[in-house]
């Protein structure tokens, strides 16, 4: 079967694929252009190369079983799809989320924009010569991830944020590896400051290139950092604040023109933005209510289980911190105490009746979370823009329907337009500055 | 309260065509008929109500009820913030909707999207066809008849 664009066009024109595997494609698009020597007459997008059928799954898993595949989305800032996904479901429960685990989900959130954002801008530099950035930039970024990996216990398929709180508390010494992130990064971006945003090379392939105006970048659904390259005011954190956004001090850069090289700035400046909330959250968030010291100590489990058979255990037990739900003494800080949404402590579970029912009642099909009857749509602002979650629910344990809201949707419909009428080598930086991220376009 | 305001207002406008209006979990929500639907969302796009983005569209097959589909708009105003969500109903025998890609330019991806996974037809649609899947597909996925781990027979290599 042709295609629209092998109909529409002409027989002198090259017809050519750049795509879907081109390593500036970034793994998965694929795009036809009809060109007039280097110049592109008509192009078409096609997408779909990545597509796993996230939504068809959801259908067929429980609430909780479905978070781990929220991760697999947007693969450079899983956190926040963690965020979205988390929230939407705990808009349906109405659940109160302690102060603590918000400042952690907001520290955790911010921390992955910025690496989202570096990742975009690294990409993009490397694609158009600027190798130093791209190292320099992945250099920022394992800071950020150390921290990640230090609380979450993964990189990149975190599972995180759960509903009700946080999985775990964060690391005892995470404050001064934060530190350390936060310092790092702020000389990685002056340096490519310095080595971008005046480069002439740079600015060449970048300026009044792919400029998209703000009616056409709001007619096509875009968000996030490329609809406010425009120059339209408009970020979900301020529009519909949610966690403690509302608290926190921070700005909203803008664009003016709305091309390659806005693209480019907003980010830039949107990761100090983002330095500057996480500065804010690390001095607001309230006291843990764990100590590291209690974790090592206490009796082995199986000498714990065999106790609790005669009577009630009292003492704690030695748990791996690895283990879900090891964290007893922390659950008050980071997760709601409505025992429905979350999973017991470990250590209840293999000690005390209530615990093993409990966590029966957690886990068997047909219990758990069930959600109200009725539909909901939440969205926080992701790496690349508004990142909504529509979910209805039948009264079950599984959702009845699952649809993902994907920025990258939005902003690569509009890639058609972009590149129309620019030269092939205008595509690259173009393409780079939008983020496009399979995993989430594709779902 | 200014969602209450578009509603009064609507129902002013277009009696008989608003099916119903509910708020749910803080969402509005609003089924029209499906004859009206372009008219009603023209009419939103405009001013005062400035609902300018399409935030999203999907769909959702009620299997073994009557009419089974209903399509989901999410719109979005950015100068009046504030969010709608348009509903409207469509039968298995009659699996056609007016298309809203002369009002938006998302809407073309959008559609196709829900075509793809759906089989609903668009109608004015300039390029109706699968997105993610691929030319050959038998069936729409994202249907409640579609087993989740159904095989599909291998296509011949293309020319």
């Amino acid at each position: 079967m042709s295609t629209r664009i092998q109909k529409e066009a002409k027989k002198e024109n090259l017809l050519i694929n750049m795509g879907p595997s081109h390593p500036a494609m970034h793994g998965t698009i694929r795009i036809m252009l009809e060109l007039d020597g280097e110049k592109i007459l008509n192009s078409e997008v096609e997408v779909g190369y990545l597509h796993r059928g996230f939504e068809k799954i959801c259908e067929n898993r429980t609430y909780f079983n479905l978070l781990p595949y929220t991760d697999r989305m947007n693969y450079v800032s899983p956190l926040i799809n963690n965020l979205a996904y988390v929230m939407t479901i705990e808009k349906m429960l109405g659940v109160d989320v302690p102060e603590r685990a918000q400042h952690i989900r907001v520290i955790m959130g911010e921390l992955s924009r910025i690496a989202d954002h570096l990742t975009c801008i690294a990409a993009m530099a490397m694609e158009c010569g600027a190798f130093t950035v791209f190292l320099y930039k992945i250099k920022a970024r394992e800071f950020i991830w150390d921290v990640i990996e230090e609380t979450t216990g993964a990189r990149m398929t975190t599972s995180y944020i759960r509903i009700g709180g946080v999985k775990s508390d964060l690391h005892p010494d995470y404050e001064s590896q934060l530190k350390t992130a936060i310092k790092e990064t702020r000389k990685v971006l002056e340096d490519v400051d310095g080595l971008l945003s005046k480069n002439k090379i740079f600015l060449n392939r970048t300026k009044d290139i792919a400029v998209v105006t703000p009616e056409e970048a709001v007619s096509f659904g875009w968000t996030g950092p490329c609809l406010r390259s425009t120059g339209v005011y408009y970020d979900v954190r301020k529009a519909h604040p949610y966690l403690v956004y509302k608290n926190l001090d921070f700005e909203i850069p803008l664009g003016e023109r709305g091309d390659n090289f806005d693209r480019y700035y907003v980010r830039m400046k949107e990761m100090e933005q983002s330095l500057r909330i996480i500065e804010q959250s690390m001095e607001k968030i309230p006291k843990s209510s764990s100590s590291a010291s209690l974790m090592a100590k206490g009796i082995e489990p199986a000498e714990a289980i065999k106790a609790s058979r005669k009577k009630k255990t009292e003492e704690r037990i030695k748990l791996s911190s690895n283990l879900e739900g090891s964290e007893k003494d922390a659950y008050k800080g980071i997760l709601t105490d409505d025992k429905r949404y979350i999973i017991p402590p470990k250590e209840d579970t293999y000690t005390s009746i209530e615990g093993i029912i409990n966590h029966f009642k957690f886990f068997m099909k047909g219990h758990g979370i069930r959600p109200p009857k009725g539909e909901v749509y939440f969205s926080v602002e992701g790496g690349n823009g508004e990142l909504g979650f529509y979910i209805v629910s039948d009264g079950t344990d599984r959702p009845y329907r699952l649809h993902l809201r994907a920025p990258c949707f939005h902003i690569v419909s509009a890639l058609e337009k972009m590149i129309h009428g620019h030269y092939v080598a205008d595509i690259i930086p173009s393409f780079g500055s939008l983020n496009m991220i399979g995993g989430e376009l594709d779902r | 309260m200014e969602e209450k305001k578009i509603l009064e207002e609507l129902n002013e406008k277009f009696p008989q065509k608003i099916r119903e209006t509910s708020k749910l979990f803080g969402d509005v929500a609003i089924v029209i008929e499906r004859e009206s639907l372009f008219e009603i969302v023209a009419f939103l796009k405009n001013k005062p109500y400035e609902c300018n983005m399409l935030l999203d569209l999907t769909c959702v097959d009620y299997k073994g009820q009557e009419p089974r589909f209903e399509i989901v708009y999410h719109l979005f105003s950015v100068p009046n913030n504030h969010r709608l969500r348009i509903k409207t109903q469509l039968s298995e025998k009659d699996l056609i909707i007016d298309s809203l890609t002369s009002l938006w330019r998302n809407a073309n991806w959008l559609e196709r999207e829900v075509f793809d996974m759906f089989g609903v037809h668009f109608k004015g649609h300039p390029d109706l066809r699968r997105i993610f899947m691929y030319d050959g597909f038998e069936g729409y996925p994202l249907r409640k008849d579609y087993p989740l781990r159904k095989r599909q027979p291998r296509i011949p290599l293309r020319k």
